[in-house]
C-alpha cells in the first residue's frame, strides 16, 4: 500500500467523520414527556444510601429522607412570604398512626400503621422499628451521636410490645427525644431484607446497605450511579401520607455552578439546589420577571463565623479577640462576599442580648480605632502574624470573606496569610484546633440555642467547638439549660450563655446562612426542611 | 558575534510572525519587570463601592467581585507567572535534556537508568502527579515550579535521547572522533547543538505548559494562595461570572494568559530558526 | 516479535513498581486524615483512633505498604470514601468514558494537525505556514477548561446549538448495552442510531475543547520533523534524481517524519488522559480524571492509588504499541538489549 493512498484515505475518513458528527449534533425531539419527571441539579450527589453508614455525607440525606419513612415527621407551615417550611413545633405521624407520651415523660408508645409495606411487599412491623433503632444506636459514629442527642442510647430502651406497638423508654423526660425521632437518622429499615444481606462480620448489613435500599418510603430507588446521578420512582403503594405528584425524580451532579445556572436559564432543569449567593441574589432582584425563581429560607440555627483558637497565643487574650471582632468589615462582607444572601449577625444593639432568641446579632461594629486600642491594651501594639484558614469546598463565599478580613487585619498591623484547605480535610484541620483564625459554619438540626452551644461552645470540646473554647461558667449554664423545665429559668440561662459568647468573642458570627433553591416557574410545593435537602413528596409540576 | 546578529536580523525580517513574537516577548518581559510600578491601583486593595464594574476609563479591565482593579492584577501577575514558567523550564532543561542526551549517546547502563526514571515519571498521569506533589508539599510557588519541572523532565529526556541516539554514529560525530575529540566534548559541542532545534521546540512549549499547568492547578483550587494575583487563578475565579454576564473578570486574565503562552510558543519556532546551524550556512 | 513484547513487559515492571511506591508515599504525604473523615462529624479523638486502627492506618508505612500489596494481588483496590464504591468498579465504569473522550479528541486532532503540519512544512515561510502556526498556537495557548467554558457559554447557553453539558448522554436516553464501554461504538453495535446520535452530540463540545488544545503539539512536531527530513541528504538526492514532488513528500519524507510524530502522539495521549480531567469537570463527564481529582482533594487514598496504577498500566501498553510502531516505521531503531 502506498503511503500516498493511505494518507488520502485518512483524510477522506477525517472529513466524512466530521460531517457525520456535525449532522448528528442537533438534539432530536425527545419522545418522552418530561411532565412527570423532576430533574434536579446538585453540585455533588450522595456517597451512600445508608444514613447509618460510615462517612455518609450530608448529600446522602436526600436519598435517605425520600426513600425511607420514620415513625413521626414534622408538620409544615407557611412563612410570611408564603414559602413553605417544616414546622418544628408540630410532630405528625408517618409510619406510626399515633403516639402517646407517658405522664412522667419517661416513655413514648407508638401505634404503627397496619397497612404499611416495604418496597418488596413485606409488612412493616414493630420488629423492624426495633431493629432499625437498635442499629442506629449500635453502629457508632454520626447516627449514634444523633440518637444520643435525644437521650436514645441503648437497645434496651426500644421495646417491640407487639407487631404494631413500639415503645421507647427514656432515662428522664427530654424535650429533644420526640423531635430527634423525626430527623433523618431513625429511618425504618426492612429488617428481614437487611438480615438476609448481613454477614457474621457485618451483622447490620452495613456493606450491603451502602448501595442498596431496604426501604418502604414514598420513593423507590431506581438507579444510582455514584458521582453522576441517582434516580427514583414513586412508590404507588405508599401509605405514610398523600400520594406524591411527581412520578420520577432524576438528581444529576453538575459540578460547575456556571453550567447549573445555564441549564436553569435555558429551562433544561427543574430545580437547582446548590445556588451560589450571587446567582440567587440576581435572580431574586428580577422579582420573578426572569426565566426562573429562587426561594430562599434562612437556615435555622446555622451561622457562618470567624473562629479563633483560644488555647494559643495571641488569641488566648480576650482583648485580641475583641479587637478582631471590631476589625471585621461586616458591611463589605454582606455586600461583596454573599450579595446580601445572609441575615447579618453583627452590628446589633450595644446592650444585647435583650432576649433569649437565637441566633441574634452580636453587638460588634467595624471600628478600627477601638480595635487598635484593644490590641495595644493586649500588648500587641505592632500587631502580629497569623493565618486565616478556609474550606476550599466553600470557597465561593469564604475566600472573599477571608480576603476582606485579611485586608482589614492589615490595617491594625496584623499580617495574615490565607490557607485554603480541601473540603474533606477541613474537618480534620478543625479537629486539630490549631488554625489560629478560621472561617467556618455550624448549624444544629435541632433548633434550640442550648443545642447549638452544646456543640459549638461547650468545654466537652466537640469538633464544632473549633476555637477549643473552655469556660466552666459557660459549661454550667449550657448543662443547666439542657434539661431545664421552667421557661423563665431557661430563658435566664440562655441569655447568660449568649452574653458570655458575645463578651468573650471566641467566635464572631458573621451571618445566618440562607438556603437558596432555584426552580422553574411551574414548580410548586417546595418546602424547606432542616436537613436542607429536597423532599420530593410535596413538589408538583404544573 | 556580528555574524550571529546578522543572522538574527535575517530571521526576523524573513519571518514576520517571529518578529511579532519577539516584540511580544519584549513587551511581556517589560510588564514582568516594571508591572508593579506601573499598576494604577494596588492589586490587593478592595473597594466595596466599585464591585464588578465593567471596563471603563478608570478601570481599563473592569473590577472583580471585591472591587479590585483587574488591569492592575493582570499586570502585576506577569512577574509571578513568568517566574514560574522560567524557573521550571530551567530546572527541566538542566536535568531532562542533559540526562536524555547522555542516555542516547552513551547507551548502556546510563541509558537504562535514565530510561527507567523517565518511564516511571511518564507512567504517571502527569497533571495528577503535579496535583499530588502540590497537594502533598503545599501550594507554594516553589512547589508549583518543582511539580511542573518534574512532570516535564521525561519529555525532554525522551526527545533528547531519541535524537542523540540517531546521531551517535552519524558522520559528523565520527569525524569529530577521528580528529581526536573526547566523548564528553563531542556530546556537548557536537550532539547538543545539533539537536538544539528540537529541544528548543520543546522548551518553548514547556514555557507555555508551565503557565497552563499553574492555571489548571488553580482551577482545581491547588494554586497559589489568595489574594496573590496569578493569571490562572484570575481566570478560574472569573469563570464563575461568565454566565451571569460579567465576562471581563475571566476574559482579560484569560487573554493575558493566552498571549503569554502564545508568545512562548511562537518564540520557540523563532528560536529554532536562529539556533539551527543548518539555516545559518 | 512476541519475545520482544514479553521482554518489554518485563522491562516495564520496575517502572510500575516505582509508580506504586511513589504513589503510596505521595498519598500518605497528603495533608488529610481519612480516619477523621470516616469517624464522622461529631467524633471524639478516641473514636478517631479506633477508626484509624480499623482502617489499618496506625501501622507503620512499610507495614501499610505490604497490606496494600497483598490486597492488590487479590485484585482489591480498596473503597472510595467519596462514592462509597469499590475502586475497581469505579474505574471499570469510568475509564471507558475518559477513553472515549480522549480517543475522539485525539482522532480529531490528528486528522487536522498532521495534514496541517505537512502542508506548512512543504511551504515553509508561506502565509499558509504562518497561518497554521498562529492558529494551532492560539489553540494550545488557552487552558482547556477555559475553552470548554467558552464553548458551553456560546454554543449551548447563547445559541442553543449544542446539547446541555450533562455528561455522556442526554438524561432521557438510557445507555446502550455495554460491550466496549464506549457509548458511540456500543450504540452502533446495538444498531441504535438515536443513542449514537445523542452520544455524538454530547461528545461534540468536550472533544472540540480537547482537540483545539492538542492540535499544536502534533502540528508543530509534524512540521518540525517534516522540515528536518525535507532538508536531509536523501531527500535532496531524491529531488536531484527528479522524483515527483508528491512522491518525495508523501512516500519518503512523511514516512520518516512519522517517528517523532508518533512519539509526540503517545505523549499527548498519556498527557490527555490525565489532563482532560479539567474538561471532564466542566462538562460533568463521568470520567476517571474527575474521580481522581476529587479523591486527591479529599485525601481519599484508595482511588488515587487505583487511578495512578491504571494509568501506569495503560501507559505501559501504549508504550509497547509505540515501540512496535517505531519498528514498523523505522527499522533502524532496534531494541537495545
Amino acid at each position: 500500500m502506498s503511503q500516498l493512498s493511505m494518507h488520502r484515505r485518512v483524510f477522506l475518513f477525517a472529513s466524512s467523520a466530521m460531517i457525520a458528527v456535525a449532522a448528528f449534533a442537533t438534539t432530536p425531539a425527545l419522545a418522552q414527556s418530561r411532565q412527570e419527571t423532576l430533574l434536579v441539579l446538585v453540585e455533588n450527589g450522595p456517597n451512600s444510601l445508608d444514613i447509618h453508614g460510615v462517612g455518609t455525607s450530608f448529600r446522602s440525606y436526600v436519598a435517605a429522607w425520600n426513600m425511607y419513612d420514620r415513625l413521626v415527621t414534622f408538620g409544615r407551615k407557611a412563612l410570611p412570604d408564603g414559602t413553605m417550611t417544616y414546622d418544628y413545633s408540630k410532630i405528625e405521624p408517618e409510619l406510626a398512626e399515633s403516639y402517646s407520651v407517658a405522664p412522667d415523660g419517661a416513655s413514648i408508645t407508638f401505634k404503627l400503621r397496619k397497612d404499611a409495606k416495604f418496597h418488596d411487599g413485606t409488612p412493616v412491623t414493630a420488629k423492624d422499628v426495633k431493629w432499625s433503632y437498635d442499629r442506629a444506636v449500635s453502629v457508632g459514629g454520626f447516627p449514634t451521636f444523633q440518637m444520643a442527642a435525644g437521650s436514645l442510647t441503648k437497645p434496651e430502651q426500644f421495646v417491640a410490645v407487639d407487631d404494631y406497638t413500639f415503645r421507647v423508654d427514656l432515662p428522664k423526660k427530654d424535650k429533644l427525644s420526640l423531635p430527634d425521632m423525626a430527623v433523618v437518622v431513625p429511618a425504618i429499615f426492612n429488617s428481614t431484607l437487611a438480615k438476609k444481606n448481613a454477614t457474621e462480620k457485618d451483622p447490620w448489613a452495613m456493606e450491603w446497605m451502602k448501595t442498596n435500599s431496604a426501604a418502604g418510603g414514598a420513593y423507590k430507588l431506581d438507579k444510582w450511579t455514584p458521582g453522576q446521578e441517582i434516580t427514583f420512582n414513586r412508590n404507588d403503594d405508599w401509605k405514610g401520607g398523600p400520594l406524591p405528584k411527581i412520578k420520577r425524580v432524576i438528581i444529576r451532579e453538575v459540578p460547575s455552578s456556571g453550567n447549573r445556572r445555564a441549564l436553569m436559564e435555558r429551562g433544561d432543569a427543574d430545580i437547582s439546589v446548590d445556588m451560589p449567593q450571587k446567582d440567587a441574589a440576581e435572580i431574586l432582584a428580577e422579582k420573578g420577571s426572569g426565566k426562573y425563581l429562587v426561594v430562599g429560607v434562612p437556615i435555622e440555627n446555622s451561622l457562618k463565623y470567624i473562629g479563633m483558637v483560644t488555647t494559643q497565643k495571641p488569641f488566648d487574650n480576650v482583648k485580641v479577640r475583641q479587637a478582631v471582632a471590631h476589625v471585621v468589615p461586616y458591611e463589605q462582607i454582606y455586600k461583596s462576599a454573599i450579595y446580601g444572601r445572609g441575615i447579618p449577625m453583627a452590628m446589633g444593639p450595644a446592650d444585647a442580648p435583650k432576649d433569649a432568641s437565637w441566633p441574634q446579632p452580636f453587638p460588634y461594629k467595624t471600628d478600627l480605632a477601638k480595635a487598635k486600642q484593644l490590641l495595644t491594651e493586649a500588648g500587641y501594639p505592632d500587631g502580629f502574624e497569623t493565618t486565616i484558614s478556609i474550606d476550599l469546598g466553600d470557597a465561593t463565599a469564604s475566600e472573599p470573606e477571608a480576603v476582606l478580613l485579611q485586608e482589614a487585619l492589615g490595617k491594625i498591623g496584623i499580617k495574615a496569610t490565607i490557607e485554603k484547605i480541601p473540603g474533606a480535610n477541613f474537618r480534620n484541620a478543625m479537629l486539630q484546633k490549631n488554625r489560629p483564625i478560621h472561617i467556618a459554619s455550624f448549624g444544629g438540626w435541632l433548633n434550640f440555642p442550648d443545642y447549638y452551644f452544646f456543640w459549638g461552645y461547650h468545654g466537652q470540646n466537640a469538633v464544632f467547638n473549633t476555637m477549643a473554647y473552655k469556660d466552666a461558667k459557660m459549661d454550667a449554664l449550657i448543662d443547666a439549660s439542657r434539661y431545664e423545665t421552667d421557661p423563665a429559668k431557661y430563658q435566664q440561662q440562655v441569655m447568660g450563655f449568649i452574653k458570655m459568647a458575645m463578651d468573650e468573642a471566641p467566635r464572631i458570627p458573621l451571618y445566618q446562612q440562607i438556603l437558596d433553591v432555584g426552580m422553574q416557574k411551574n414548580i410548586k410545593g417546595y418546602t424547606y426542611w432542616f436537613h436542607r435537602q429536597l423532599d420530593f413528596r410535596q413538589i408538583e409540576k404544573l | 558575534m556580528s555574524e550571529t546578529l546578522k543572522h538574527i536580523r535575517y530571521v526576523l525580517t524573513e519571518n514576520p510572525v517571529t518578529l511579532f513574537a519577539f516584540s511580544l516577548f519584549g513587551f511581556i518581559l517589560f510588564c514582568a519587570l516594571f508591572g508593579p510600578y506601573l499598576a494604577p491601583y494596588d492589586p490587593l486593595a478592595t473597594n466595596g463601592a466599585a464591585t464588578l464594574k465593567p471596563p471603563s476609563a478608570q478601570h481599563w479591565f473592569g473590577t472583580d467581585a471585591l472591587g479590585r482593579d483587574i488591569f492592575s492584577r493582570v499586570l502585576v501577575a506577569t512577574r509571578l507567572d513568568l517566574g514560574i514558567a522560567f524557573f521550571s523550564v530551567v530546572l527541566t532543561f538542566a536535568i531532562g535534556a542533559l540526562a536524555g542526551i547522555a542516555a542516547g549517546f552513551f547507551g548502556g547502563w546510563v541509558d537504562r537508568v535514565v530510561g527507567r526514571l523517565a518511564d516511571t515519571i511518564m507512567a504517571f498521569p502527569l497533571f495528577v502527579l503535579a496535583m499530588g506533589i502540590v497537594a502533598a508539599l503545599g501550594n507554594t510557588v516553589g512547589n508549583i515550579v518543582l511539580a511542573t519541572a518534574i512532570i516535564n523532565t521525561p519529555l525532554y529526556a525522551r526527545v533528547a535521547r531519541a535524537e542523540a541516539n540517531i546521531r551517535r554514529n552519524a558522520g559528523f560525530v565520527e569525524a569529530a572522533r577521528l580528529s581526536g575529540n573526547g566523548e564528553g566534548r563531542i556530546l556537548l559541542l557536537q550532539i547538543l547543538p545539533n539537536i538544539m532545534p528540537i529541544l528548543m521546540v520543546q522548551c518553548s512549549l514547556t514555557m507555555g505548559y508551565a503557565i497552563l499547568n499553574a492555571a489548571g492547578l488553580s482551577f482545581i483550587g491547588l494554586g497559589i494562595a489568595p489574594p496573590t494575583p496569578e493569571w490562572g487563578i484570575l481566570v478560574a475565579e472569573g469563570a464563575a461570572y461568565m454566565i451571569s454576564g460579567e465576562w471581563w473578570v475571566a476574559l482579560f486574565p484569560g487573554l493575558a494568559l493566552m498571549t503569554a503562552v502564545f508568545c512562548f510558543n511562537l518564540l520557540g519556532d523563532g528560536l529554532r530558526d536562529i539556533v539551527d546551524p543548518r539555516r545559518r550556512t | 516479535m512476541l519475545r520482544l513484547i514479553g521482554k518489554r513487559l518485563v522491562g516495564a515492571l520496575p517502572s510500575v513498581i516505582g509508580v506504586l511506591i511513589v504513589t503510596f508515599l505521595l498519598t500518605r504525604a497528603l495533608p488529610g486524615d481519612p480516619a477523621a473523615f470516616f469517624a464522622g462529624p461529631a467524633a471524639t479523638p478516641q473514636a478517631i483512633e479506633e477508626v484509624r486502627r480499623a482502617l489499618g492506618l496506625d501501622k507503620t508505612l512499610p507495614e501499610q505498604f505490604v497490606v496494600y500489596l497483598k490486597d492488590l494481588s487479590q485484585g482489591n483496590l480498596g473503597n472510595s470514601i467519596a462514592t462509597g464504591q469499590p475502586v475497581l468498579t469505579e474505574i471499570r465504569t469510568r475509564l471507558p468514558a475518559s477513553l472515549e473522550l480522549t480517543l475522539y479528541g485525539l482522532l480529531v486532532s490528528v486528522l487536522i494537525a498532521v495534514p496541517l503540519g505537512v502542508l506548512a512544512a512543504t511551504r515553509p515561510g508561506s502565509w499558509i505556514d504562518h497561518l497554521c502556526r498562529v492558529m494551532t498556537t492560539a489553540g494550545v495557548s488557552l487552558p482547556a477548561f477555559f475553552t470548554g467554558l467558552l464553548l458551553v457559554y456560546v454554543l449551548y447557553y447563547r445559541l442553543g446549538w449544542a446539547p446541555a453539558p450533562l455528561g455522556r448522554l442526554d438524561i432521557f436516553y438510557s445507555a446502550p448495552t455495554s460491550v466496549t464501554g464506549l457509548y458511540t461504538i456500543d450504540a452502533l453495535l446495538e444498531g441504535n442510531g438515536e443513542v449514537f446520535r445523542a452520544a455524538c452530540a454530547q461528545l461534540l463540545l468536550p472533544v472540540t475543547a480537547l482537540a483545539i488544545f492538542t492540535l499544536a503539539p502534533l502540528a508543530r512536531m509534524t512540521r518540525a520533523a517534516m522540515l528536518e527530513v525535507l532538508g536531509s541528504d536523501f531527500i535532496r538526492t531524491a529531488r536531484a534524481s527528479g522524483l515527483p514532488k508528491g512522491k518525495i513528500v508523501y512516500a519518503y519524507a512523511f514516512r520518516n517524519a512519522m517517528l517523532p510524530v508518533v512519539t509526540t502522539l503517545g505523549m499527548v495521549f498519556s498527557f490527555l488522559l490525565g489532563a482532560n480531567v479539567l474538561v471532564e469537570k466542566v462538562f460533568s463527564w463521568p470520567g476517571i480524571g474527575t474521580f481522581a481529582i476529587e479523591a486527591l482533594i479529599s485525601s481519599d487514598y484508595a482511588p488515587i492509588q487505583g487511578f495512578v496504577l491504571t494509568m501506569a498500566l495503560l501507559y505501559v501498553a501504549l508504550n509497547l504499541a509505540i515501540d512496535i510502531l517505531y519498528i514498523v516505521i523505522d527499522p533502524r531503531v532496534g531494541f537495545e538489549s
